[in-house]
């Protein structure tokens, strides 16, 4: 991969351009509080707070993509990992449910691990070639059943604990930001399963096999009621900051309301919003702070040479495979803890909103857009494209009006137009994509020259 | 006896004619994947939304058809309006390709980039589908809709299990064997053909011989537009068309092509079938079945199924797992590198 496109440009770009970057991010803040004069100010800070979760994620795939070439194809399904450990983490344990079933499924896990070890030592034990897999296979199959038998009567006993309210077995209780962490920790192993099939292997492979983990963890996300409640969704996960409720009924903040002459409804919800910002932009600094040094210290520049020239630096005694799974497993715990973050703002649980075109492909643009290999221009890339994902829909509504008003108002044509406008922000979204790799592969803010 | 001819009927309905036509559908659409890998060696993560361009591309001019009273008997109006289809998507896919891959293989980018690059395509295509025709549920054919019925068939033999075959699963069947046939005829006997798959076995060599690379470009994507386009209608006629459904058949799809071996067009049309096989296989409830086969009277206590089919992919992709562990070139060697 010698001739990666933006280092190739990197090179030609030659110096840092600092004030380049101050301007755009202004540039950025200032679409944002335009939305706060034109359309209301709480909407522009739910927009910032979707723009910081979009550029954590977004700073995933860079670490993944910029830093080491690597395609990701399965940021969905590493986002709503996260978007479960907020649920383990944070929920309620269902005391009924554990006493219905949670018996046996821990056991039917420990029997799924006593089949793994067991497989495992089998591999090792049995040396002709032969006989070796047809053992393995055949406790692979033994402990497969095995652990169905204790699995499905305890399913079906948890998912019949009151199952209009819970029908699951609950979290754990805690404090939702450890959901974060734990996010991080689910995504980071499923990437380094995903990895470690098919890292080393061709480039394209990683792309099929990330897409095919993603798919499956929200399929299994979707119908393992027992455990996240399927499509029947978790609402009501516990916020780190106060309700809205609680601060209209403090007799502070109704002061405070009154000597500002704003209505308390109003405060309330940018109070809330704030307070979620402020956490937000916190886990960006750090994770910002932490990228930004791991690129200046050897282990970036390591990083840069195999990006590179993977046969130099295999040559130089680097091991190409093993930093590949290294990268790629951090990357996926940062989109992970994204992840976890959404939920945190979402309240809820919901399966089906996990879209790949949503949570996969659109953070890809947003990595593109800002450009590749600089953490700044990837966050940089998540607001902007988030900024206009949300802003299309009136946009396009207002052009296609304005283009379809010759056409008389019950027109089928215009009708159809009006109706499918949405629709054309994956056209955009997509020419956008490729617009910018076509003629501007450095992206917005493109990276440094080290 | 007679038990035993009804389990095997039940296993026929149920699980041996679905794959098959299943198995056709996805034939087709991983030689189209294959076939972009072996000439221009990128994963065209696209594919899946040509294929839905096809199918909606032949809707429309189905539902052209139908308004003109044109029909085709006891077969599918969708068959007559086809070949519209299977060209405006091989035109479709010459443009991308003069408006977007050209400038990339020209300047030898590397193969990752492509992929990110039909990422985009995808956006754009999928974006332009839901424009033109929107997201919701189409069903789209007409004529008879059973070759064979169930009550037919249980006059005819007497059993009491049934078959029935859908006249949108022989057709499946029928087109593809017919353009796999002409697709292999013209790869193996024809010069362009022959200049592709030298192209694709060694492009410096072929150059060197004078295959002119533009061309074999050129033929390619036609024949994958082609393809996409059957594969796409084939699909939408036997379950509905609905812009979604391609997404996810994306996996199995380059599952199918991995298992064959990427680039290998054989291997595509075997791991198509390995595939739906398994698919159809691990997902169906055996209780039934058990139940003629075990002593009289007696039924399993539960459905006897492997694999929910919520989990459909994950067939896929555990088959996709297991090649790539054990022989990451797939079964019939295409390329690894």
């Amino acid at each position: 991969m010698s001739d990666f496109p933006a280092t190739l440009s990197a090179r030609a770009g030659g110096m840092l351009r600092a004030p380049r970057k101050s301007a755009l991010f202004a540039a950025m803040a200032a679409l944002i509080c335009l939305v706060g004069v034109a359309q209301s100010w709480s909407l522009a800070l739910a927009i910032l707070n979707l723009c910081l979760i979009s550029a954590i994620m977004t700073l995933g795939v860079n670490i993944q993509w910029g830093y080491a070439g690597l395609f990701n194809a399965g940021v969905m399904g590493f986002a709503a990992l996260g978007g479960l450990a907020g649920v383990l983490v944070s929920m309620p344990p269902v005391r009924p449910a554990w006493q219905a079933g949670g018996a046996g499924v821990v056991l039917a896990l420990a029997a799924a691990l006593v089949t793994i070890v067991a497989a495992v030592l089998v591999h090792r034990r049995i040396r002709q070639r032969g006989y070796r897999k047809l053992a393995v296979a055949l406790v692979v199959v033994a402990g497969c059943f095995a652990a169905r038998a204790l699995f499905d009567p305890a399913v079906r006993a948890i998912e019949a604990v009151d199952p209009s309210v819970t029908g699951y077995l609950g979290g754990f209780g805690l404090p939702i930001v450890f959901s974060w962490f734990v996010g991080g920790a689910l995504a980071a192993g499923a990437a380094w399963g995903a990895g470690k099939i098919s890292l080393g292997l061709r480039a394209d492979y990683l792309a099929i096999a990330t897409l095919g983990i993603s798919e499956i963890i929200v399929a299994f996300l979707k119908y393992e009621e027992w455990l996240s409640r399927g499509v029947k969704n978790v609402f009501g996960l516990p916020r780190p900051v106060p309700y809205e409720v609680d601060l209209q009924n403090a007799v502070w903040f109704q002061e405070w309301a009154a000597t500002l002459g704003v209505s308390q409804v109003d405060l309330s919800s940018i109070v809330v919003k704030l307070c979620y910002a402020a956490l937000f932009a916190l886990v960006l600094v750090v994770l910002m702070w932490l990228s930004e040094a791991a690129l200046r210290a050897p282990w970036g520049r390591m990083m840069r040479a195999i990006r590179d020239n993977e046969t130099a630096a295999e040559a130089m005694g680097k091991d190409v495979t093993a930093r590949h799974l290294q990268v790629f497993v951090l990357g996926s715990a940062v989109i992970g803890i994204a992840g976890a973050m959404l939920a945190t703002l979402d309240g809820q649980f919901t399966p089906t909103t996990y879209h790949p075109l949503r949570f996969t492909f659109l953070i890809w643009v947003m990595v593109i857009v800002g450009g590749s290999g600089n953490n700044w221009g990837a966050v940089l890339g998540g607001f902007v494209v988030w900024y206009f994902w949300v802003e299309a829909e009136p946009m396009g509504l207002w052009l296609m009006d304005f283009i379809t008003s010759p056409l008389a108002p019950d027109n089928p044509v215009r009708s159809h137009l009006m109706e499918s406008a949405a629709h054309m922000r994956l056209v955009v979204m997509g020419l956008v994509l490729l617009l910018v790799l076509r003629f501007a592969p450095r992206g917005l803010i493109p990276e440094e020259r080290r | 006896m007679e038990d035993v001819v009804n389990a095997v009927v039940l296993v026929t309905n149920f699980l041996v004619v679905p794959a098959t036509a299943y198995g056709c559908q996805l034939a087709l659409g991983a030689l189209g994947v294959t076939l972009v890998y072996g000439v221009l060696r990128f994963s065209n993560f696209a594919h899946g939304e040509i294929m839905a361009f096809g199918a909606m591309v032949t809707i429309l001019v189905t539902w052209l058809l139908q308004s003109w009273g044109v029909g085709f008997g006891p077969l599918p109006t969708a068959l007559l309006a086809l070949p519209a289809g299977m060209a405006v998507t091989a035109g479709l896919c010459l443009l991308m390709d003069r408006w977007v891959f050209r400038f990339y293989r020209r300047s030898k980018a590397p193969p990752v980039m492509l992929l990110v690059v039909s990422v985009g395509l995808m956006f754009v295509i999928n974006g332009l589908i839901r424009f033109v025709i929107g997201p919701a549920d189409r069903v789209f054919t007409d004529g008879t809709r059973f070759l064979l019925t169930v009550r037919e068939f249980k006059a005819l033999t007497g059993l009491s299990e049934g078959l029935a075959i859908k006249t949108t699963q022989t057709l499946s069947v029928v087109v593809a064997v017919v353009l796999v046939a002409a697709l292999f005829w013209f790869l193996e006997r024809t010069r362009t053909g022959k200049s592709m798959r030298a192209f694709s076995d060694n492009e410096d060599l072929a150059l060197l011989s004078g295959v002119s690379p533009e061309k074999v470009v050129a033929v390619t994507w036609l024949i994958v537009g082609a393809l996409a386009a059957v594969a796409g209608t084939l699909y939408g006629l036997d379950k509905s068309f609905k812009p979604f459904t391609f997404l996810s058949l994306l996996l199995p799809i380059f599952a199918a092509a991995i298992v064959g071996g990427l680039g290998n067009p054989l291997g595509a049309i075997v791991g198509g079938f390995v595939v739906a096989f398994s698919e159809v296989f691990l997902t169906y409830p055996y209780r039934k079945f058990l139940a003629y086969l075990g002593p009289e009277d007696w039924r399993p206590d539960g459905l006897v199924q492997f694999l929910s089919t919520d989990y459909k992919f994950a067939v896929s992709f555990v088959i996709l797992v297991v090649v790539l562990l054990v022989k990451p070139t797939g079964v019939f060697s295409g390329k690894s590198s």
